[in-house]
């Protein structure tokens, strides 16, 4: 069974049309690249998916792990599984990391009826997590995502989904703001990341992270609709002729 | 016509209220000594002022047309249940000092150990003193400032603190103020002197604590006089279990290079005011006036404060930042006054209002009045809803809607307290303040 099937998805902002009808199935342990320019709908689609207000579903359907997505609250689809690295990780001045994630890490226990971790039990799992990617934990005894660079907060993100284990991982134009060395950083934590029972949407404007998060399949989104796909040779043959090129064969 | 008729109400309230001292109205018919003269003079100006009514600007915010509802009387305070105080306190390593009902009780307070040249006293036992008599009640004009006019009406009891010059407190001095009315509304006034001679250090903390029962009117004055170089922090907690009045009027003088670090954490029911007067009255002065706010219930908040720069090149810093939930209401009116000679000055001020229902309020009155031309001077104020974002990215890391808000109206307020520079004070109220809270987000707050 397909772990992610969107069906004909139709969603609006602001009573404007951004997706006409997407259409997208994800196996367990794949990754999926969507490309597109700026405009085609994109984040739109990761915020629909991690059930963002103001984002309304006009029609179509979302099976995720048997169940109807767009029936859950955004904080039941975080704990059913769903995590979206978000393209602009939030600011939120007078709350720790740790304590921050601790709330996070143990909702999700709770939701799936595992014990509750108490701080202590926390901070060695974290560590634990942070030393598997190969971070340091630092970073989460400050307010989160105040006053970090793009890197620090792209990490923060990595970091974040390494610990809530998540089945499917979004990942927002996680990319952008970064330079070439953090870009490989957060690549290597995502890589590390990778599992057999973990799919991912990798939304990307540029071919250039998908050098090192190599895709299984790759789509291109157009005008709130998937015009290609293929596998990895699609984002070459994009970063080579551009979107225009495509844009126009599919017209 | 409204007016007069409030006036005229307020009346009979100020002559109940002149005659609910503790022990009753004191008997200065021939009395002599100083604190007597005061109480005389107290009597004067609030009798010529009367109680302020919203006709007057610095009132205008707040009301105290509720106080006519109430049979005041001067509190008997028996049956006090001190271990209700005890759990409505920051845990500190403090010398204490307990006043109960504004009476400085010496039982319950522990001053053991106090350091060579440091003073903690009763008020009447330090009369003698003539640097204490010729500083009591020369902060505040009295006919500019009628609270503190009706507080020193009643002035017979109350608390000195003076440390003399190079001397400073080894720990924190925690003054505790409760309340109690038991099963008459009481009401009664608070005093204090705090006394920094050159080069001194301290650190105070003022609890205002109202306990549960009938409603208690606690209208409270501090005077804080800094000789140069002198290093004080001062830090308040106002918490009261009922719908009652807990009101204070605070005067500060600064002179050359000394340093005020005052906070003010509001967290109780009823009427609180607080006027603040801070006068930078030196060279190379840190002036720090800071505070924060929980509106619940049907609570009324009002910060009122006056910084007031009267020599060159000294520096002020104010941050009030308050969190307005049910049908509470928060007031927060600054004046800054930067006065010709007071070149150089570096004045800084903000307000933050975070509402959590459509019944809640904010008002919000910066005021800058600067007739030197070298200075800089900012001010700002924010009134707004919890964050869009913020909620969003908490809920998407799967923390239910509630518990992100808990979690975000608790760092709001936390984020406030980080303006106290005494970090031993700084942890302990952050860890008052958490535990604080859990019951009221338990109860619906946000």
């Amino acid at each position: 069974m397909a772990l992610l099937e969107i069906r004909d998805l139709h969603a609006e902002v602001d009573g404007k049309e951004i997706l006409k009808g997407i259409n997208l199935t994800v196996e367990p342990g794949e990754v999926h690249a969507i490309m597109g320019p700026n405009g085609s709908g994109k984040s739109t689609l990761s915020y629909v998916l991690a059930g963002r207000d103001g984002y309304e579903v006009t029609g179509g359907e979302v099976i995720y792990d048997g169940k109807n997505l767009l029936d859950l609250a955004p904080e039941e689809r975080a704990c059913e599984g769903v995590f979206l690295a978000f393209q602009y990780p939030v600011e939120i001045p007078g709350v720790a990391g740790t304590t921050f994630l601790r709330h996070s890490v143990n909702a999700k226990r709770k939701y799936q009826g595992e014990a509750e971790f108490d701080a202590m039990e926390f901070v060695k799992f974290v560590r634990g997590k942070a030393k598997d990617l190969n971070m340091p934990d630092d970073m989460l005894k400050r307010a989160v995502n105040v006053g970090f660079s793009g890197g620090e907060k792209k990490r923060n993100e990595t970091l974040q989904m390494a610990v809530l284990e998540p089945k499917l991982a979004i990942l927002d134009e996680t990319d952008s703001g970064l330079d070439i060395d953090a870009l490989k950083l957060v690549a290597d934590g995502v890589n590390a990341l990778r599992a057999p029972e973990r799919a991912m949407l990798v939304i990307t404007h540029y071919q250039r992270l998908l050098d090192y998060v190599v895709p299984d399949k790759v789509h291109v989104l157009a005008n709130g609709r998937i015009i290609k796909s293929g596998d990895k040779s699609l984002a070459l043959e994009l970063e080579e002729h551009g979107y225009a090129h495509i844009l126009e064969a599919a017209a | 016509m409204s007016g007069n008729v409030q006036e005229q109400t307020l009346e009979p309230v100020l002559e109940r209220l002149l005659d609910a001292a503790p022990g009753g109205r004191p008997a200065d018919e021939g009395a002599r000594g100083p604190l007597a003269a005061l109480r005389a003079e107290g009597r004067r100006a609030i009798a010529a002022a009367g109680l302020p009514t919203q006709k007057s600007e610095p009132w205008k915010y707040t009301s105290l047309n509720a106080l006519r509802k109430v049979e005041w009387s001067g509190p008997a305070g028996d049956g006090a249940d001190f271990d209700t105080v005890k759990s409505a306190l920051p845990v500190l390593d403090a010398y204490t000092v307990v006043l109960l009902n504004g009476r400085f009780d010496s039982v319950l307070s522990d001053l053991n150990g106090l350091p060579k040249g440091v003073r903690v006293l009763p008020l009447p036992e330090a009369m003698s003193d003539s640097a204490v008599t010729d500083t009591l009640a020369s902060l505040i004009p009295l006919d500019m400032a009628p609270m503190a006019a009706l507080n020193t009406a009643h002035l017979d009891d109350g608390v000195l603190v003076r440390i003399d010059a190079g001397k400073a407190l080894d720990k924190p001095l925690h003054i505790v103020s409760v309340g109690y009315a038991g099963s008459a509304p009481a009401a009664y006034h608070p005093r204090f002197l705090i006394q920094l001679d050159e080069n001194a250090e301290a650190t105070v903390i003022e609890s205002h604590i109202g306990l549960k029962g009938a409603p208690t009117f606690s209208n409270t004055v501090t005077e804080v006089v800094l000789a140069p170089s002198a290093r004080l922090g001062h830090y308040k907690l106002q918490d009261q279990a009922v719908d009652g009045f807990d009101l204070s009027t605070t005067a500060i003088r600064c002179s050359d290079k000394s340093v005020y670090d005052g906070f003010t954490l509001s967290l109780g029911l009823g009427t609180v005011r607080n006027d603040v007067r801070m006068t930078l009255d030196g060279e190379h002065v840190e002036g720090r006036l800071n505070g924060a706010y929980l509106g619940h219930g049907g609570s009324h908040v009002d910060n009122t404060t006056f910084i007031d720069h009267a020599k060159p090149n000294s520096t002020s810093r104010e941050v009030f930042k308050g969190v307005l939930a049910d049908e509470s209401r928060g007031v927060f009116q600054g004046k800054i006054l930067v006065r010709p000679d007071a070149q150089n000055t570096d004045g800084h001020q903000l307000n933050k209002s975070l509402l959590l229902s459509d019944k809640a309020e904010a008002d919000s009155k910066p005021e800058l009045e600067i007739y030197a031309d070298d200075v800089r001077c900012s001010h700002g104020a924010t009134i707004g809803a919890l964050d869009d974002e913020q909620l969003f990215y908490l809920r998407a890391r799967g923390i239910d809607a509630v518990t992100a808000r808990a979690i975000l109206v608790q760092a709001f307020l936390m984020e406030a307290l980080d303006e106290i520079q005494k970090a031993s004070v700084r942890d302990a109220l952050h860890e008052h303040l958490a535990a604080r809270l859990q019951p009221l987000f338990k109860g619906g707050l946000v």
